[in-house]
């Protein structure tokens, strides 16, 4: 472990870049995301202050979804209108996350830290294409005209979506959660997505990306006058992220990425674990 | 040409036309966004790195950052009169205002459409986001 201390500007912007860099690399390759150890990252090995350590991972999460996005839509997958009705509940949940973040101790705020990361390390290991099941379209669905196709191997596919209020409620969860965290909270929101309102694994995820910059941006603004955002701690943290997972997205198609998925999650539980015991001790 | 509400075949490829050409827009408009926001950061980056390289920084407490880098205002006018970290957060503060954009302009691409339901939702979520950037400071 390195002391910030003992180390000057230089030396202490480029190590940070280097682990964003790995960060945002891994977690694009995996699909698990970089933001999530970025903010464990800063606060264990870098001893960096909690708050500014999630200003600076929020500001790199805007920064790999647009970056990314790019990227998905000439695929045709993302649903513009989903994502945008959706965008109602996670920005107004990362509003309510972000003032949160003033209010709760930055203790209890590593505890939850440490859940959420054992919970996307969980899920990521259990996620897979679920069942297709032929049912009647829902009624808010067709009236918000959320029903659509995407290219698929076989063809254009049709499909419809459900339980569009439960996935409202969930998408509020996730914006919570991305405001009082500084994460893109892209596990929880494909969770809603697919699992909750049934829509395509393809349409979930890729949709979840596009609608990462949004909910972001929706806190950052609530972090920029609290003063959690140091350009000097954000610099190297943004550039290292975007970079890494702009490699990443493109090694991603050659690669087989099942090892590294486990390792890297196995990675992401034991920083949980860091974070969960520092925070019960009241060390943040 | 005015898209109306249904969901038959016809509209359906007509919304979907339209919304294709949407994402693209916004697609070239994201990463101008992040291309921009990169090089400006990376402009005050360097003459930070090289004027001081060899000083400490300590960011193990939290003491917040002064009032030239925590508003819209703030950041820009110490940006223009040469500030490196202002700078720096005038590139983070165009990366924070991209995505912003791209909801601007899907309201403009809503409207277009002739689609007033998703015109209406697509304000709530710029309301939110205006708010945030440049209100947030009456609550906290």
């Amino acid at each position: 472990m390195w002391h910030t201390g003992r180390l000057n500007v230089l030396e202490f912007t480029f190590l940070v870049w280097t682990g964003s860099l790995i960060a945002g690399f891994l977690g694009a390759l995996t699909g698990l995301g970089g933001g999530v150890v970025l903010v464990p990252l800063l606060t264990i090995f870098f001893h960096v202050d909690l708050r500014y350590a999630i200003g600076a991972s929020l500001v790199s999460v805007i920064a790999t979804s647009s970056g990314s996005a790019a990227a998905y839509v000439k695929e045709g997958f993302s649903n513009i209108r989903i994502g945008m009705f959706l965008e109602i509940a996670t920005t107004l949940g990362a509003l309510v996350g972000a003032y949160l973040t003033a209010r709760i101790s930055p203790s209890v705020i590593a505890v939850i830290f440490g859940l959420m990361l054992m919970y996307s390390a969980y899920i990521s290991r259990r996620m897979r294409p679920r069942a297709e099941t032929e049912q009647p379209p829902d009624r808010v669905a067709t009236k918000l005209r959320m029903n659509d196709s995407f290219p698929d191997t076989s063809g254009i596919r049709h499909y419809n979506v459900y339980h569009v209020p439960a996935g409202f409620g969930v998408m509020f969860g996730a914006g919570t959660l991305s405001g009082l965290l500084g994460i893109g909270s892209g596990a929880l929101k494909v969770v809603a997505m697919d699992q909750a309102m049934k829509i395509p694994f393809k349409v979930s995820t890729t949709t979840s990306n596009f609608m990462i910059g949004v909910t972001a941006a929706a806190s950052a603004g609530v972090y920029l006058s609290r003063g959690y955002i140091d350009p000097t701690l954000a610099m190297p943290v943004m550039l290292g992220v975007l970079i890494g997972s702009l490699m990443g997205t493109r090694v991603l198609v050659k690669t087989q990425t099942k090892r590294l998925r486990l390792v890297f999650s196995i990675v992401i539980v034991l920083l949980g674990m860091e974070m969960l015991l520092k925070g019960f001790a009241g060390r943040f | 040409m005015t898209v109306n509400h249904g969901t038959g075949p016809q509209e359906r490829r007509t919304q979907n036309w339209y919304d294709e050409r949407m994402e693209n827009v916004i697609a070239q408009l994201l990463r101008g966004g992040v291309l921009a926001a990169g090089l400006v950061v990376i402009g005050g980056a360097v003459p930070y790195l090289g004027f001081h390289p060899r000083a400490h920084v300590d960011y193990r407490t939290f003491h917040g950052e002064p009032a030239q880098l925590k508003t819209v205002h703030g950041i820009v006018s110490a940006a223009f009169s040469g500030d490196t970290q202002a700078i720096m957060q005038l590139g983070l503060l165009l990366l924070i205002a991209t995505p912003i954009v791209r909801v601007a302009f899907s309201v403009f691409a809503f409207a277009v459409e002739g689609d007033r339901l998703y015109v209406f939702f697509t304000l709530i979520v710029l309301g939110v986001l205006l708010y945030s950037l440049f209100g947030s400071f009456l609550i906290v």
